[in-house]
């Protein structure tokens, strides 16, 4: 060890190591990254297929539906891509928005890529039992294609919107879904038993401390942090501020997707 | 002071005891506060709850596959070595056994990996294949058992990136520092996790258009 490397050289060796390290990591993040355009409604046309009225009135519609189920369904256009599949983008830019309530995970995304030809529904985990794959498939190509065939884009996102909405509310009707968005406080009973139980694991600590001193032994009593302080924390905190509570500020519920859904080409 | 300390050799006392003991739980609850104890588990069960998530959406594949296999066969007879193909690759990747030590397993793992890549293979010739039979393409069976093919592929491509990511949170912490002594310490049996290896094309889900 003594006429080995000296420190100095080990020390640049090192730096050098966590240099190019960083480097690769900073790389690798950038390559799997891709740009999302803001959630700034319920129909961000990021393309520019639509005009205004268009907009405002798929937008009413979602609307409508988001109050009555709290389902969270989004129309997004894309200028590109970005080199990957649709499949791909739609469920980072699910996953980004954070669309459906987060207890439920009742999004959708309609994502249309007019540059590369290419239209997806993507489903949250929370409606892959009411929008199946085939009928995600039923709706792209009897719906939304043959328009987009002929350059409709509102007629084809219109009548694409219109069949997502027609299932989910039929679903809704079947199970009496009913709106739970808002419903993320503590409850009052856990936290009672929380306290409760803190207050006798204390009481027990301290008398097996007072019996441990009276009878000399030497054995303590180790105190370990049980897992369920981790989920107390991420309880009270889950989902706050759900979106779709006010009229003009749109934001995703914090749900997510497993890449429900179905994709299609005109 | 020395009369004290010869006593408190033998037996401390109470109040002496209950400060160490204050001592611990207040160590304790800060480490938890910062999360620090707790993550090694945390990240551990988020990469074996994404696991399952792989482990499920493959299942989900290989349920589908018997019933595509019928509905091919009515239409495309001669094509007898593919379905065989098929047929015989979900055999094996159904028979490859998964249990807990799977994950921290290098060789189980591969083996696991190369059943499920060489059905994706078989699937991938079918699919092929079955370009020539414009009947079986406009079947209505068929039509449904594409897309839900299709978007099982789909699902296990997410499936498999949401494991990696995870996996590598879960490494990375086991394997550095303050995680790396916290799992010796506490939780011996938190062992490093395979993960994918990136074959061509592992990204996205193989080419089912028709």
């Amino acid at each position: 060890m003594g006429q080995g490397i000296p420190a100095r050289v080990r020390l640049a060796l090192a730096l050098a190591v966590i240099a190019a390290g960083l480097a690769i990591y900073a790389a690798g993040a950038r390559a799997a990254e891709l740009s999302f355009p803001p959630l700034t409604g319920r129909v961000v046309d990021a393309a520019g297929l639509l005009t205004p009225d268009q907009r405002q009135t798929l937008d009413a519609k979602l609307k409508a539906h988001e109050d009555r189920t709290s389902d969270q369904v989004v129309v997004a256009t894309v200028p590109s891509l970005q080199g990957t599949t649709i499949e791909d983008y739609a469920n980072r830019l699910f996953r980004t928005w954070k669309l459906g309530q987060a207890k439920t995970d009742n999004g959708v995304l309609l994502l249309v890529a007019p540059q590369e030809r290419k239209v997806r529904i993507e489903v949250g985990y929370g409606l892959e039992g009411a929008l199946t794959d085939a009928q995600s498939r039923t709706i792209t190509a009897s719906a939304i294609t043959p328009r987009f065939k002929t350059g409709d884009w509102f007629g084809g996102l219109d009548a694409g919107v219109d069949g997502i909405l027609a299932i989910l509310a039929r679903d809704a009707q079947d199970w009496q879904r009913a709106p739970q968005a808002k419903d993320d406080t503590a409850d009052p009973v856990q936290v009672a038993i929380f306290v409760i139980l803190l207050l006798i694991v204390m009481v027990v600590a301290w008398r097996m401390v007072r019996l441990g001193s009276r009878a000399g032994r030497g054995g303590g009593v180790v105190f370990l942090p049980g897992p369920g302080s981790g989920g107390w924390g991420g309880g009270f905190s889950d989902g706050g501020s759900s979106g779709g509570g006010f009229d003009d500020s749109f934001s995703g519920g914090g749900g997510s997707s497993g890449g429900g859904g179905a994709s299609d080409g005109w | 002071m020395t009369t004290l300390t010869a006593g408190a050799l033998r037996q401390p006392s109470a109040a002496a005891r209950l400060l160490g003991l204050l001592a611990i739980a207040l160590a304790a609850i800060g480490l938890s506060g910062c999360g620090a104890v707790n993550r090694v588990p945390t990240l551990q069960e988020q990469a074996k709850s994404a696991w399952s998530e792989v482990q499920n959406q493959y299942q989900r594949r290989a349920d589908l596959i018997p019933n595509l296999v019928e509905t091919v066969k009515g239409y495309a007879q001669q094509e007898k070595d593919v379905l065989i193909g098929v047929t015989e690759a979900r055999a094996k990747a159904s028979s490859v056994k998964v249990d807990a030590s799977t994950v921290s397993d290098p060789q189980k793992f591969k083996d696991y990996q190369d059943a499920q890549n060489q059905l994706s293979g078989a699937l991938g010739r079918l699919l092929v294949t079955v370009e020539r039979y414009p009947d079986l393409k406009s079947n209505q069976n068929f039509l449904a058992l594409q897309s839900q093919l299709e978007g099982t592929e789909n699902r296990i491509a997410v499936a498999r990136r949401d494991y990696i990511n995870a996996v590598q949170a879960y490494n990375t912490e086991v394997r550095t520092i303050p995680g790396r002594w916290i799992a010796a310490f506490l939780y011996p049996d938190a062992k490093p996790m395979e993960t994918f290896s990136a074959t061509p094309n592992a990204d996205r889900p193989p080419n089912v258009k028709f």
